[in-house]
């Protein structure tokens, strides 16, 4: 409808989703959140396909991907990379760690030790990794892709709310549908197709839509519609604190990749409300008894369009 | 969000607190009178104490010393007036219980619970007086609970007084109009609103249906007004200004009453001749039947409830005279009344116990015996009463177990009772009918309001005898001793150190008189209009309107209501958010809303565009590819061009193509 429809991003979506069946809007938002240059929660049980999705996305953008585990044991060299001292050159010589790919699996974060959390998620925000004293880019694009039980509480060290702020959205996957369900029992594993998987775009392209991501239009009257959100968020009764100004600009951000997907060149209230539980969900401070999920629906229910 | 149904639990203010104390007396305070001495007692403690203890900084009392004082409050009106509710109990109850709050008020929202005591326990005052002058300091009470209300919901420090007198001001002449409109409007029942059984045994100052020596010297203490008189052109002359009450046919040798033929209902023939005057009586409640009257009313155009008994007296048909009445009437000075006189009668009016006063008897036979006519007998005990050193007094002395005669030959001082009772009783003796009637003499006319008040110390007793071809004619023994008593009032009468300060002529000219004579006036439009305003004015004022029926007056008194409500909310709403005007596309757009919200499919606040368009083609696939165009012009025009770039033609265009 526009000039700036985008059919590789329409291929790419439907790449992904010959892999993960039945997920079509878990996987918009995931795209979404790499086109906003965000870095994705995910927090779901074991085995509903978090790592398969990580994969995918690296595979379909002609992406290096490096998965980590992390452990209760997991140091932030482990992560960042160590110096090791080179007999041969006769000086010490830098070993990037896994950090140092453009999609990262931080496979059950909250598994590590605060410490090390903070190595990863101090990287994810400043893009760069300073170690011994020299300051090393990590590449463009970079995406973080993070999982965690949501079950599991023993032995885990659940993310502060201000290290959940550093993730542009948090999405949960979910059961696959019946019928998905059958394709996934019937077809071949999901992992031998994502190895026949062709890219459909390159890194380059990407970052080209990354930059085109900033120039979607927000409106005058959109704006007003965001400030009401944000106000809403502030003023609900059963959130403690609403939205930050950081978040309001999230939004703003996700919203614009939200259309630049719908092939807009143009951010419509539908795309705000679109991406506003995955983007509001894990900044939200609820009081107890009550839902993060519920709270935003109730406040994209609530507040008019201007 | 801070939710407004939450008062919070905050400490008061010291400054708030003392406020509190001091609206609590002002709105306590005319009830302490009527409280039994003890708790009347209890609720100034109270008071001083909360008031010492707040600028002290005194601990409030302990849980079980509440406890005590609340249950011996408690036991200690049932003990005083036998149960805890009904007028004067129940009230006396909720205001010790208001005092009793004190002891334990400490939060915001105790001072919230004390405010809406506060508001009830104001309106408990009209209970028992609905004067001008209750309503008006009820008003200004009102003012200053709300002022405490608007401190009570101001989070934090006391606002400054100026502030919140202001604003509770503000508040008080805003709900004026309302309370004006459903004064007017809501429908009114029979009978006085405020009146409750209870109150309907007061006790009233008065006539009384018997007359002994005293029983109207008493009256001319009392300023209270008997009732107002408002005459249609002429006013009859002070000397003819006897308003007929009771008469009284049986002697007991000390005092008089009606005797046997109390009730009897038979008017006697009267015959009235020259030009009468009409006039209109407000009579004030006095729980007797009588009907007050310029001597001698015509039976036409008298009340439909009334009727004119054996003794000429305009009376209540059943019943009492409970609330203020107004009635009018026609009365002619110049009558004649009953001219053949019935022989039972005669008999009844001629009767004295035989033992009593002797003297007097003796004197009157001597004067029967002289006498050419009965005329001639009248007029030499009038002459009598002129010429012997009698003297019109308030404090006349004791007279003994032979009262005429103690009075006629020794005393020589009295009352009108005493005039009136030793003339009817010389008659008597000689053989002359003669009864005595009671009622009011003269009136005082309010320059203010052109009308004339007649008050209790206007109380007066005097005779009528049956003269043969004249009927009963009206003698004024009194008027004999005292001319000035008939002609100027008995303020005039009276040696001024004997009377009451309100009667002395002194004191009658000047600001003070005037001033006196303004709030009558006042207090007279109060009682017609806003006391007396029942279902009759109701009726007659609202038939002005069109309005007749009830049901339609709560219908109308409803939509006004609804209708000033919700203006003021709109205004409110308005103020509140200032509306944004809407851009161009969006007026366009808003056609579009309009034309499907009639067809059934309208968008809601919180829904955009492309989904609307999509729910539309869901619901109306005949719509789909127009509402489905128009959409994407709208959005393109709203959200995706700038400003110049956009397409308003096609948009309307479009617009204009969905047609539900």
């Amino acid at each position: 409808m526009s000039p700036t429809s985008v059919p590789d991003l329409q291929a790419a979506l439907a790449a992904l989703s010959t892999i993960i069946l039945g997920k079509e809007r878990p996987l918009r938002l995931a795209l979404t959140c790499l086109l906003a240059r965000g870095h994705l929660l995910i927090e779901d049980l074991p085995g509903v396909g978090k790592t398969t999705l990580a994969l995918a996305l690296a595979r379909v953008f002609g992406l290096h991907f490096q998965r980590l585990q992390f452990t209760s044991d997991l140091l932030p060299a482990d992560i960042i990379g160590v110096s090791i001292y080179d007999s041969g050159a006769g000086s010490f010589r830098f070993h990037p760690g896994p950090v140092f790919s453009e999609v990262v699996l931080a496979d059950e974060i909250n598994r590590a030790s605060p410490k090390t959390q903070s190595a990863l998620l101090e990287a994810m925000e400043e893009r760069q990794v300073t170690a011994d004293g020299t300051t090393r880019a990590l590449p463009d694009p970079f995406f973080v892709v993070a999982t965690q039980n949501p079950g599991e509480q023993v032995g885990t060290y659940p993310l502060p709310e201000s290290q959940l702020d550093r993730f542009l959205m948090r999405l949960s996957l979910g059961y696959p549908a019946a019928s998905a369900e059958r394709a996934l029992l019937i077809e071949p594993a999901r992992r031998d197709l994502l190895a026949e998987l062709p890219p459909v775009l390159s890194a380059a392209r990407l970052r080209a839509l990354q930059a085109q991501v900033r120039t979607v239009r927000t409106a005058p009257p959109l704006i007003d519609y965001l400030l009401a959100l944000i106000q809403a968020t502030r003023e609900h009764r059963s959130l403690r604190h609403g939205l930050s100004p950081r978040a309001g600009l999230a939004l703003k951000h996700a919203a614009q990749a939200w259309a630049l997907l719908d092939g807009r060149s143009g951010v419509i209230p539908e795309d705000v409300q679109a991406v506003f539980t995955a983007v509001s969900g894990h900044r939200l401070s609820v009081a107890e008894r009550a839902d993060a999920q519920t709270v935003a629906a109730e406040i994209l229910a609530s507040v008019a369009i201007p | 969000m801070p939710n407004a149904a939450q008062v919070p639990r905050a400490a008061l203010s010291r400054l708030v607190v003392l406020r509190l104390l001091a609206v609590q007396t002002a709105v306590l305070a005319p009830h302490l009178p009527r409280l039994p001495p003890w708790a009347a007692a209890l609720v100034a403690m109270i008071l001083v104490w909360r008031t010492a203890a707040t600028l002290r900084g005194w601990p409030m009392l302990a849980g079980w010393m509440r406890v005590l004082l609340t249950l011996g409050a408690f036991v200690g009106i049932y003990a005083s007036f036998g149960r805890v509710s009904g007028q004067t109990a129940g009230v006396a109850l909720i205001t010790v219980m208001a005092a009793l709050k004190l002891t334990e008020l400490k939060s915001r929202r105790d001072l919230m619970v004390m405010v809406f005591l506060l508001y009830f326990l104001l309106v408990t005052h009209f209970l028992f007086s609905q004067a001008l002058w209750t309503a008006a300091y009820l008003l200004a009470a009102a003012t200053l609970i709300t002022a405490l209300l608007i401190d009570a919901n101001h989070p934090g420090a006391a606002l400054p007084l100026r502030v919140v007198a202001v604003m509770a001001g503000g508040l008080v002449l805003r709900a004026v109009p309302l309370m004006a409109l459903i004064f007017v409007l809501f429908p009114r029942i029979p009978g006085p609103i405020w009146g409750l059984p209870a109150d309907a045994g007061a006790a009233r100052s008065g006539l009384s249906d018997s007359m002994a020596p005293g029983a109207i010297s008493e009256l001319v203490g009392s300023d209270a007004v008997a009732f107002r008189v408002r005459f249609d052109a002429a006013v009859p002359p002070p000397a003819a200004r006897y308003w007929r009450g009771p008469s009284f046919l049986r002697f007991d040798g000390r005092s008089w009453d009606s005797g046997s033929r109390a009730g009897a209902i038979d008017a006697p023939a009267a015959e009235l001749r020259g030009t009468g005057y009409g006039y209109e009586l407000t009579l004030e409640p006095t729980r007797t039947p009588w009907l007050f009257a310029l001597d001698l009313p015509a039976r036409q155009g008298s009340p439909d409830d009334a009727l004119i008994n054996a003794d000429y007296q305009l009376v209540l048909a059943r019943g009492e005279v409970r609330e203020r009445r107004r009635y009018r009437l026609q009365s002619y000075p110049d009558y004649r009344l009953q001219p053949s006189l019935p022989g039972a009668l005669r008999t009844l009016a001629t009767a004295l116990p035989g033992a009593s006063n002797p003297r007097a008897q003796a004197l009157a036979r001597q004067w029967r015996a002289a006498a050419v006519s009965d005329a001639a007998i009248v007029d030499r005990a009038l002459r009598m009463f002129r010429e012997q050193p009698f003297h019109y007094t308030l404090s006349p002395p004791l007279l003994g177990r032979d009262p005429v005669d103690a009075f006629l030959f020794e005393t020589r001082r009295g009352f009108c009772e005493h005039y009136a009772s030793s003339f009817a009783v010389l008659m008597r003796a000689a053989g002359i009918p003669a009864r005595v009637v009671t009622g009011y003499q003269g009136g005082e006319r309010n320059a203010i309001g052109d009308y004339w008040i007649v008050r209790q110390s206007d109380a007066h007793a005097w005779t009528e005898v049956w003269l043969a071809g004249r009927g009963w004619v009206r003698v004024d023994p009194t008027a004999a001793v005292a001319p000035e008593r008939i002609e100027r009032g008995i303020g005039s009468a009276i040696d001024s150190t004997e009377l009451p300060d309100f009667l002395n002529p002194a004191l009658r000219n000047g600001y003070r008189f005037d001033l006196r004579a303004r709030w009558d006036w006042l207090n007279a439009r109060w009682n017609q209009w806003v006391l007396g305003y029942g279902p009759e004015l109701q009726d007659d004022f609202l038939r002005r309107f069109g309005i007749g029926e009830w049901r339609e007056m709560i219908l109308v008194m409803t939509a006004l209501l609804t209708l000033t409500l919700s203006a003021f909310g709109l205004l409110l709403l308005r103020r509140s958010t200032p509306r944004q005007r809407d851009d161009a596309p969006t007026r366009a757009w808003r056609r579009l809303q309009r034309r499907l919200a009639r067809a059934g499919l309208p968008q809601l606040a919180s829904e955009g565009a492309a989904d609307y368009a999509a729910r539309v083609a869901a619901a109306r696939p005949d719509l789909a590819s127009t509402i489905t165009a128009a959409a994407q012009r709208y959005i393109a025009a709203r959200y995706v061009d700038s400003d110049d770039s956009r397409d308003l033609r096609a948009l309307k265009a479009a617009i204009a193509r969905v047609r539900p």
